[in-house]
């Protein structure tokens, strides 16, 4: 019963209600949020509705390699026998994993960096934060990211910390730039005359102020940190065989065009779907908030 | 006109932040596990071959001291040896980037050519079927990385169709031009050679279109955007009440003043064709910068990866100060403010 409350009162103060009917009015924004939620369903319940869950792994079919799309192999079958629909299925999982694990790395420290010299605007610590971001995107972050990854040893982990590692100044920007925009408002003077500390100004007075355009950017991040992650893969730096990315996919299958189309096309599909339903979804949170602040 | 203290100002910020690339990247190629000279010596070399080799590249030298060596290289036109193939990469940068230059701005003109035309239909058509078609498309077309829609492209126009080649940048039997500029589509030119012109034409249409959908996606709907918010303003109204034809209301009044944001915009998405480029490039088997970078990348060439990051970082540079120049000749605020100040 409380829980109840507690959850009343929270979705009063943020405008829930009437930000969900902003949303659900626009057909493209309920598209992304269906694409996004059928996504993450099927990624954590693909070892229980794929056909062949283990060929996600190292089992091989040598029997049945090369068959086209059938009843039994809905997406055909690859150069190992492998079942492509229950790979792609799999490769949800290890493309949402890489989205998630980099957001995870990189929101905190982006964010606290920009606030830190949003809040300190002018001094040296501004400086000296925003130059070191200039420097990270002073090339652009694909490429970065490629030349990171490539004196790595190649595996998935290591191209998520090369993608983490040029990723992170977009959200101090941002953040920088949110608070920048807050910085001289009535309410943290009030705080400042009051004597609160700064931490607790920049945390609880600006920080509140940032969180609109920080989520959508996160939401927004996930398709681009999909196509990245990809990307990386694509080229032989990310996720090794036999794992299922949808990048090393697309790569290994794109030998076979044209003859075994089914191969690379049913991945590339796939990686389409998932970014458009991010960036749907993305663009119907940016609306509710950005409609809010005009 | 304040316009020079602009450019010199943002220049020198870049010209900060490359120094701040080159060493992070001299720094990350060195310190990240994996001994770059048993790397160029090759697996089976015998340990004291390492060692030499260690010394000939001055890699036993402290890491700063190897940093101003390198630095002092690249301002006399030297950006070192391939540390896996020993190899000049000076003259294989001379040799490579002409025909990624090539690919990148075929595919900017594309980019820039299609956004305007996109957006303005979608703008002057907004909220009409040509609009929410344009809108479904361009979602889309954001939506697919690069070398998705290059593997799509060359399996529909080139595998069956086969209207366009496949990979490659001259067709087998046709010879290249004489080598001046290094450009092929220009040293045909020179030749007179139209033929081979068109050849490399028809060669480079199919990686353009994939490098550039994304970004000419992204321009397009922000030229609809800001034509859509403009078209309520009082000037508008002023110019139609007044009996301007449509065409000139859209083109010469709605336009101008949306299109700001976009060639901001356009200035970042230049980014993301040179990164693109790496993997259509790839994909179509161009002889390009980037196909040479990623070869580097693979081979994990210490001095060519490092070398590769400036350069695209310079290039990414220019076309930043470049940009920066039309938008604030474009927007008169930026521009008179410069004067007031």
């Amino acid at each position: 019963m409380q829980l109840m409350e507690k959850i009343r009162t929270i979705a009063k103060r943020y405008d829930i209600k009437r930000k969900w009917f902003r949303f659900s009015r626009s057909p493209l924004s309920v598209v992304g949020l269906v694409v996004v939620a059928v996504v993450i369903f099927l990624a954590l319940a693909a070892p229980f509705i794929t056909p062949y869950p283990r060929q996600a792994g190292l089992q091989t079919n040598l029997r049945d390699k090369f068959l086209p799309p059938s009843s039994k192999n809905l997406f055909g079958t690859d150069q190992l026998g492998r079942d492509v629909f229950t790979r792609t299925i799999f490769g949800f999982q290890y493309s949402l994993m890489m989205a998630g694990v980099v957001l995870l790395l990189v929101v905190p420290p982006g964010v606290v960096l920009g606030l830190i010299a949003g809040y300190y605007r002018g001094g040296w610590v501004d400086m000296a934060i925003m130059r070191i971001s200039d420097v990270f995107i002073a090339v652009p972050p694909l490429v970065l990211a490629l030349s990171i990854a490539s004196v790595l040893t190649p595996s998935a982990f290591n191209a998520m910390m090369a993608v983490s590692l040029m990723w992170w100044p977009w959200y101090t920007r941002l953040t920088y730039n949110a608070t920048s925009s807050v910085r001289n408002e009535y309410f943290v003077q009030a705080s400042e005359v009051m004597g609160e500390n700064s931490f607790r100004i920049m945390f609880a007075e600006i920080l509140p102020n940032c969180l609109g355009s920080i989520l959508t950017k996160i939401t927004l991040d996930v398709g681009w940190v999909i196509l990245l992650g990809s990307a990386l893969s694509f080229v032989g730096l990310g996720a090794q065989p036999p794992t299922p990315d949808l990048g090393t996919m697309v790569a290994g299958g794109s030998i076979f065009l044209p003859g075994q189309w089914w191969i690379s096309m049913f991945p590339a599909v796939a990686i389409i779907v998932v970014i458009l339903g991010f960036n749907l979804l993305g663009d119907g949170i940016r609306d509710i908030f950005v409609e809010e602040t005009r | 006109m304040r316009m020079s203290t602009f450019i010199l100002r943002r220049t020198f910020y870049i010209v900060f932040s490359l120094f701040g690339l080159s060493i992070l990247v001299f720094v990350l190629a060195r310190v990240l596990p994996g001994d770059p000279a048993r790397l160029a010596a090759g697996n089976n070399a015998p340990a004291w071959a390492v060692e030499q080799l260690r010394k000939q590249l001055g890699l036993d030298k402290p890491l700063y001291i190897q940093y101003f060596v390198w630095l002092n290289d690249v301002f006399h036109g030297n950006l070192g040896y391939s540390t896996t193939t020993r190899v000049d990469i000076s003259s294989l940068v001379i040799k490579y980037l002409p025909a990624s230059i090539e690919l990148i701005v075929l595919a900017a003109l594309f980019q820039i050519a299609g956004a305007f035309i996109l957006g303005i239909i979608a703008g002057r058509y907004s909220y009409k079927a040509p609009d929410n078609l344009i809108r479904l498309v361009s979602y889309i077309g954001i939506s697919i990385p690069a070398f998705v829609l290059a593997i799509i492209l060359q399996l529909v126009f080139s595998y069956y169709f086969k209207i366009f080649p496949t990979t490659g940048e001259l067709s087998t039997g046709i010879a290249g031009p004489h080598t001046v500029t290094g450009f092929v589509t220009i040293d045909s030119l020179i030749a007179g050679k139209f033929n081979v012109f068109g050849n490399a034409l028809w060669h480079m249409v199919l990686p353009a279109a994939a490098l550039c959908t994304g970004a000419m996606c992204q321009d397009a709907r922000i030229i609809r955007s800001g034509m859509v918010e403009n078209k309520d303003k009082d000037y508008i109204s002023m110019a139609k009440s007044q009996g301007l034809p449509d065409r000139t209301v859209t083109l010469k009044y709605l336009l101008k003043p949306s299109m700001i944001p976009a060639v901001t915009v356009m200035g970042l998405d230049i980014a993301a064709l040179m990164a693109n480029a790496f993997l259509v490039e790839d994909i179509f088997n161009w002889p390009g910068f980037a196909n040479l970078g990623l070869n580097f990348m693979i081979n994990k060439d210490l001095n060519g990866i490092v070398a590769l990051v400036l350069i695209i970082g310079i290039m990414y540079a220019i076309a930043n100060i470049i940009v920066d120049v039309i938008v604030a000749y474009l927007d008169p605020r930026i521009r008179l403010m410069e004067r007031g100040q």
